[in-house]
């Protein structure tokens, strides 16, 4: 079964504007808060109408704006899970199940006793949703959803109104009841892990517009945008000057980068996740970042430091062929060149917040920290490094 | 007592069924009339929502007898619309029954269309969509799962309605007159009584309405108690 989806819709200043085409059974949408993914799953379910698009699963057409097709969404034959589930509160698990079949009685009453036997329902058929657990919810929602074998499933944020113990239950639970299920499942979430763990296709979307779409761990190890990477959960995502083919400049950490592999053309920053850099203690290396301490978080199987990065005048007396601001900047660092290492100016550069780094630092490798104190660099690892474009 | 037992002896009880009827029929037109009305609405655009909210709530902030003026404009059989009626269907409501069932409707309507329309304003909006994506009806959607979980709303709604018409006094005095056994409803006997100094039996009479009412809003306050009883909301 294929998906295809093209909508645009204008809500106030807002401009949604995706396109999703895919034969692959588990997608993802992955997005911040307000970027439109629930709108165009609700475009999809024909709950929302879009100004102008196509919608097309397998060979029906749901929605074509040039030829005025609109399915109602009764008769879209896609299911919906809310993320507050939408159970009616007045009925019974029961008749929440059956609520939308069309068959006969006794065929309804088969089809409801089967989805209970199936979602392990069965001790709570008589009771109100409100008695239930976010689990059990859950599983009724999802019932009641298969009951009727719906074409796709739409899932709109399953998990983010729950704790993080329930959620992680309730994950591996919906995988499994999702597992023979042989239709479409779209899921949308702001959670990296949730569709990292779903989905095998993503969509990343930011502010109305579709970004990248792709396989899910390709994206991941290769966010190629920066808000891609921010959203797959890079912590450290700042620009950079790129010098040659294998040197650039890590402007806001002081680093004069140098690479084996070749920088590609269109690299505009890179992104480097917290827990790849690697402590040196002593002298520097190549690739190697100083910083002073910020503040620590102490994390039950992690610490996370945040650090702000130093320059270092060698790598900067290097990187002379730059603009006047720079030159600038040089004599400033010339004149503190006695004193040693010196912040990077407040002015030039992206705020203390944007410049902070973060490093994570897994329990066991706490010990070593311990003994041997803060490391005097953090070394960069040329094979980590995710080199980011701007978007277009 | 002997006096009390005296008056009961010789008590014309028209008044009680004339008002009950009065309340009852007034209170299911209200009803339909009111969860319709506030369906509409919640689903109406801004604009047009003021102004038809504001049309069908000035009958409860009016003086009833500016109502009653208006309904007399409307159904005086001097006038066209009157005229119409009485000659096309032979209805008559200046001075009938039906005089009193149409002020108590129009005086309590708006009780329950607002009771309605607020507390379909508190549902959420997913359980609707939630709906048509199973395959429900609009209408089916409304009926089994609006209504229900707009319940208690829509039962208070129903309490106050039928409190307001069966003692609704301003309008009806105007439209349907007092018309003993025909008209003349328990508000009105009341006020009739009293004027005549007749203060026992207006006394009898204000008890019965006040055990009508208690014992109704009692009545409904268990029964929607009891449905709502396993329900959580929001």
């Amino acid at each position: 079964m294929e998906i295809e989806a093209r909508i645009r819709k204008s809500l106030g200043d807002f401009k949604l504007d995706v396109e999703l085409t895919s034969r692959c059974g588990r997608i993802g949408i992955l997005g911040a808060s307000g970027c439109g993914k629930s709108m165009t799953l609700k475009c999809i379910a024909g709950i929302e109408r879009p100004d102008e698009g196509f919608i097309r699963i397998g060979d029906r057409v749901l929605f074509d704006s040039s030829s005025h097709v609109d399915i109602k969404p009764q008769k879209r034959n896609i299911g919906y899970l809310f993320q507050n589930y939408a159970l009616f509160p007045t009925m019974t698990v029961r008749a929440n199940i059956g609520a939308g079949l069309k068959g006969s009685r006794k065929e309804n009453s088969l089809r409801v006793q089967e989805m209970i036997d199936k979602f392990q329902l069965s001790g709570l058929a008589d009771r109100l949703p409100g008695q239930l657990s976010g689990g059990q919810q859950q599983r009724v929602a999802l019932a009641r959803i298969m009951a009727y074998e719906p074409d796709v499933i739409l899932l709109d944020e399953p998990f983010s109104a729950l704790d993080v113990f329930l959620k992680d239950r309730l994950q591996r639970e919906l995988i499994e009841m999702l597992a023979d299920y042989p239709g479409i499942v779209i899921m949308v979430s702001h959670s990296r892990d949730e569709l990292y763990r779903f989905s095998d296709e993503i969509l990343v979307m930011d502010s109305g517009k579709a970004v990248i779409h792709g396989q899910t761990k390709e994206i991941f190890a290769r966010p190629r945008y920066r808000e891609v990477a921010r959203l797959t959960g890079c912590k450290n995502i700042t620009g950079i000057r790129r010098l040659d083919d294998h040197t650039a400049e890590i402007t806001d950490w002081g680093v004069r980068l140098r690479t084996e592999r070749t920088i590609p053309e269109k690299a505009a920053a890179i992104g480097y996740r917290a827990h790849d850099f690697v402590p040196v203690w002593g002298s520097r290396r190549e690739n190697c970042l100083k910083f002073r301490l910020k503040s620590i978080a102490e994390l039950p199987f992690e610490n996370n430091y945040y650090l702000l990065p130093e320059t270092e005048q060698t790598s900067r007396a290097e990187g002379a062929d730059c603009e006047a601001e720079d030159v600038a900047h040089e004599a400033r660092n010339t004149v503190h060149e006695a004193v040693g290492a010196v912040p990077v100016p407040e002015n030039r550069t992206s705020g203390e917040t944007e410049r902070t780094i973060c490093w994570f630092v897994q329990r066991d490798r706490l010990p070593e920290l311990e003994e041997r104190g803060m490391p005097d660099y953090l070394e960069i690892r040329e094979e980590k490094i995710m080199f980011l474009e701007d978007q277009e | 007592m002997e006096n009390v037992a005296e008056l009961l002896r010789n008590l014309d009880w028209s008044p009680l069924f004339i008002s009950l009827k009065t309340g009852i029929v007034a209170t299911v037109i209200s009803f339909f009339l009111g969860l319709y009305t506030a369906r509409k609405v919640v689903k109406a655009s801004p604009g047009k929502k003021a102004f038809i909210d504001g049309v069908l709530t000035l009958p409860m902030v009016l003086p009833p007898t500016v109502a009653g003026f208006f309904l007399l404009l409307l159904f005086s059989r001097r006038r066209p619309f009157g005229i119409f009626l009485y000659d096309q269907f032979g209805i008559k409501v200046v001075q009938s029954w039906l005089g009193c069932i149409t002020a108590a409707t129009v005086i309590a309507f708006p009780l329950m269309y607002r009771n309605a329309r607020a507390a379909f304003e508190q549902i959420d909006v997913n359980l609707v969509y939630a709906g048509r994506t199973l395959g429900m009806s609009d209408w089916k959607i409304f009926w089994t799962v609006v209504v229900p979980t707009a319940g208690p709303g829509i039962a208070s709604g129903t309490i106050l309605t039928f409190a307001r018409a069966l003692g609704e006094y301003g309008a009806t005095s105007m439209l349907a007159g007092n018309i003993p056994g025909k008209t003349g409803t328990i508000s009105q006997k009341i006020a009739m009584v009293i004027q005549d100094g007749d203060y026992g039996t207006a006394g009898v009479w204000v008890a019965i309405v006040l055990l009508i009412a208690f014992g109704a809003i009692v009545l409904l306050n268990l029964l929607s108690g009891k449905a709502m009883k396993n329900v959580k909301r929001w």
